[in-house]
């Protein structure tokens, strides 16, 4: 077979270019810089967008790639920040390996969990991770003697790699943010073109196959599930982290459905619309701020409605869709 | 078939829907590199038996044997992984992977790499090569980076046949390949299974009955569930059994026929 | 002991006929068309601020007023479900709950709009208030009320379904939508008819719903993850599911929050996750 390589010329230069960096990537991470220079007074809310990004990103790979619905996917958040709060409450403030632990601990939770998710369909699915979502809040509100319950925990963090402080200007916050965020797409990308990814986007284009070709792809469900786990819990650490502070919001199930309206604002299984449903949710949040939020969720339920009547595949499948049309 | 060695053995079949038997007392024995048609009018429990045997359905009684091996119990995935393998009467495919993903993807499920996300899909080179193989046997490597929801109907078909190859099964069931296929491609698409390995045993559904004497060594019959007779070709053809069974649904057969 | 024990019980068991009135018709209507409709408690929510104005502004009896609740809830549900909802039966049901949620998001911010935030009381005729004694337990009127009418609902629910040609068309078309559509049943408006009955339910859940739990724009929400969980435990389509999941609630969640307040609710979510675990299909789901 080694001979006919040769022949696979075509279709092996097609896998390649399939997933080759564009220079529209390029574009976006450097202006991911802008910030530092151009609004330093909205570094606080660029961090908070990367942030949410990145657990939007950990929801794309379970969501978008592997089809699990999750209302609950705050719980993983949640458990991540509390990680790093409590061990800095503890004496070892120091952020990186506050993050490891994080995604250990987030992991782990994830890991138990799978067995449930990957067995569950529909409705009992979202059940379930509703119901996981919850009962981990409870939990933490119960434990008010290692969570803080609802007063939460404030927690002193140490300079990243010991030289960079946490400034009140948030250019550390957003900088540590923002990397964690680009190492987070840079192992969601290399995920999704394996063939692991491959396998993951085979189960939802027809899960009804998979058996038939020898996979036993429960298996894949809980492996993506876990890794996915573990990067919401590195999300949530960096919120500990760079504000110093955790509250049981960041278990709530308002989290969880915050997160899942901006992967669908932004498009799912592209891997960057989490990051631009974070920028448009958080920023017209913010622009919006002086509104109740009563009559911002207002707007955020007619959006919503309006990407599922009008604009499936959010932003950026709308903006494919408009490429395409345009190409021919 | 003493003499022979048997690859896959199927014994003592049996399922209830309710109070519906779609498989009594079915027995099969299909010897290594077997062409073995399985025929019967609609609602025979053709496809049922298939599902049986794959395990997408789990008989009430009887037992299957994959090279020697008891497979009754086990998942099916893991009988696809022991080299029990089938393709689907419709279209069962990927509609938004290409080809080459599609075939990749199985080529890599059976290689047991399907999981590693650490790796580059382009740095599994022998499971590439060997996936674009597998698409030039089935005449698909034209259009191997075009997404099957956008092939021919034909090639689709192929492409299911390509998805099961991909396994590198030691036993195929086919379930009515041609399904759907104009006459005259269908001849050739059984010329494709004709020429699939010798060693490799393949159980056919098919309704034309030129193309089942044509490639089939050995015919099983069954109706409403139950085996009626299992021969060489020459002695189906002149069983007034299987007369009675296909005169009884001529309008079935014209049916087929026509399409 | 026992006593506050049997009373305890009895609040349970008509707080769970209070979830049973709001949750049937989701149960239902889930079963027959596969429609995971979250905005259900937000009918429910419109049936509470009907009654609300209509006591208020028009000074209807209560016992007037529930009816209306029922019957503008299923309207306007109706009206939903001809323009939007149909659209999306076959889209899969991450496109039904973004977009129920959506409506329930527009809904809470349009009541708070009109309304203001805060909760909105009732007051009840004389002979709902109060409690009645039996030896020494003393049981609420108004809670004794509850009980009665969802008694009364889920019987005509039974006898509607199983005695009647519309609710032959109904079973006939849960079961095998195209089999029933092939026999010549309109299934589509027998989904429409369905629809307006079971968010009149829920309108009517929602106005009987005032006295126990109040009534504030939040409740489409709030009670949402209750309703969830009845239709979830009962099994889709499951009216006798939907009863027993629906008291079985109520009575944890009373007695819960009663004798082990911290970690009541806790136990509830526990319990449904590991009995969704153990039967995904609920107690008396069929698929």
């Amino acid at each position: 077979m080694r001979t006919e390589r040769a022949i696979s010329g075509p279709a092996a230069t097609w896998l390649k270019k399939r997933n080759r960096i564009s220079t529209v990537e390029i574009a976006f991470w450097l202006t991911t810089l802008l910030p530092f220079v151009l609004f330093p007074s909205y570094l606080s809310l660029a961090s908070q967008i990367a942030i949410a990004a990145l657990f939007a990103l950990s929801v794309d790979l379970v969501l978008g790639y592997a089809g699990i619905i999750t209302l609950g996917h705050a719980m993983f958040f949640g458990l991540g920040a509390y990680a790093a709060a409590v061990l800095a409450k503890h004496g070892w403030g120091e952020p990186l390996t506050g993050l490891l632990a994080a995604a250990l601990i987030a992991g782990v939770a994830g890991f138990v969990t799978s067995f449930i998710i990957v067995r569950v369909q529909h409705l009992a699915l979202i059940m379930i991770t509703l119901g996981l979502g919850l009962l981990t809040y409870e939990l933490a509100n119960s434990f008010s003697s290692i969570t803080g319950g609802t007063d939460g925990l404030s927690v002193e963090i140490w300079p990243v790699l010991g030289i960079f402080d946490f400034d009140l200007w948030g250019y550390t916050a957003y900088g540590y943010a923002l990397a964690a965020l680009f190492i987070g797409v840079l192992a969601a990308r290399r995920i999704v073109n394996s063939s692991f990814g491959l396998a993951l986007t085979g189960i939802r284009e027809n899960s009804a196959r998979m058996p038939a070709i020898g996979s036993v792809y429960r298996v894949h469900l809980q492996k993506i599930y876990v890794i996915s786990a573990s990067m919401a819990g590195v999300a949530g650490a960096l919120l500990a982290e760079t504000t110093g502070t955790v509250s049981l919001d960041t278990l709530s199930f308002q989290r969880s459905a915050d997160v899942v309206v901006m992967l669908i604002l932004g498009g799912t299984g592209r891997l960057y619309g989490g990051i631009i449903g974070a920028i448009i949710f958080l920023v017209a949040r913010d622009r919006l701020s002086d509104l109740n939020p009563q009559y911002w969720y207002f707007w955020i339920g007619l959006l919503l409605m309006a990407i599922v009547l009008v604009m499936p595949g959010g932003v950026l499948g709308g903006l494919a869709r408009l490429f395409q049309r345009n190409a021919k | 078939m003493s003499g022979e060695t048997v690859i896959l053995r199927a014994e003592g079949i049996a399922r209830k829907f309710g109070s519906l038997e779609v498989a009594r007392d079915i027995s099969l024995a299909l010897p290594v590199g077997a062409r073995h048609a399985l025929i019967g009018p609609n609602g025979a429990g053709k496809t049922t038996l298939i599902n049986l045997i794959t395990g997408s359905l789990k008989p009430d009684a009887g037992r299957i044997t994959l090279d020697g091996q008891d497979v009754t119990a086990l998942a099916a995935a893991e009988r696809v992984r022991r080299g029990l393998t089938r393709t689907f009467q419709i279209n069962t495919l990927f509609p938004g992977l290409t080809p080459i993903e599609s075939v990749l993807l199985a080529v890599c499920e059976r290689k047991r790499e399907a999981g590693q996300f650490w790796r580059r899909l382009t740095s599994h080179a022998e499971a590439v090569d060997e996936a674009f193989a597998i698409l030039r046997q089935l005449h698909l490597e034209e259009v191997a980076t075009r997404e099957t929801r956008h092939l021919a109907y034909g090639q689709q078909r192929l492409l299911e046949i390509a998805l099961a190859l991909a396994t590198r099964p030691k036993v195929l069931l086919l379930d009515e390949p041609a399904a759907g296929v104009p006459k005259d491609e269908s001849a050739a698409l059984f010329s494709v299974i004709a020429a699939l390995p010798a060693d490799m045993a393949v159980l056919f559904i098919e309704h034309d009955m030129n193309l089942v004497f044509k490639f089939a060594s050995r015919i099983t019959v069954l109706v409403s569930g139950a085996v009626l007779v299992e021969a060489e070709p020459e002695a189906i053809r002149a069983d007034p059994r299987v007369r009675e069974v296909y005169l009884g649904s001529v309008g079935d057969q014209h049916a087929e026929l026509r399409r | 002991m026992i006593g506050n024990l049997i009373v305890v019980l009895f609040d349970g068991f008509a707080f769970g006929m209070l979830l049973f009135v709001l949750s049937v018709g989701l149960s239902v209507t889930l079963g027959l068309m596969n429609f995971t409709n979250l905005a259900h408690c937000a009918f429910g929510m419109l049936g509470g601020y009907c009654v609300v104005v209509a006591m208020r502004s028009l000074d209807m009896p209560f016992l007037l007023a529930l009816p209306l609740a029922f019957i503008i809830a299923a309207l306007v549900s109706v009206a939903f479900e001809r323009t939007i909802f149909r659209r999306l039966y076959r889209a899969g049901e991450l496109n039904q709950v973004l977009l129920t949620i959506g409506l329930v998001f527009v809904a809470a911010a349009s009541f708070a709009y009109f309304f203001g935030t805060g909760q909105q009381p009732i007051v009840l005729p004389d002979y709902l208030q109060g409690s009645v004694e039996i030896g020494t337990l003393r049981f609420g009127a108004y809670r004794i009320f509850l009980v009665v009418m969802a008694l009364l609902i889920a019987g005509l629910l039974v006898v509607g379904l199983e005695h009647t040609r519309f609710g032959a068309r109904i079973r006939a078309a849960v079961d095998n939508q195209r089999v029933a559509q092939g026999l010549g049943l309109d299934v589509d408006s027998i989904f429409a008819v369905t629809f307006a009955l079971g968010s009149g339910l829920a309108g009517l859940g929602g106005a009987l719903a005032i006295e126990i739990v109040g009534l504030d724009p939040s409740f489409g929400f709030h009670y949402l993850v209750y309703v969830l969980i009845v239709v979830a435990v009962g099994g889709l389509g499951s009216i006798g599911g939907s009863f027993v999941a629906a008291a079985l609630l109520g009575i944890f969640d009373v007695t819960g929050k009663f004798f082990v307040p911290d970690i009541g609710a806790f136990l509830i979510y526990l319990f449904m996750v590991v009995l969704l675990f153990v039967r995904p299909l609920g107690l008396f789901g069929k698929r």
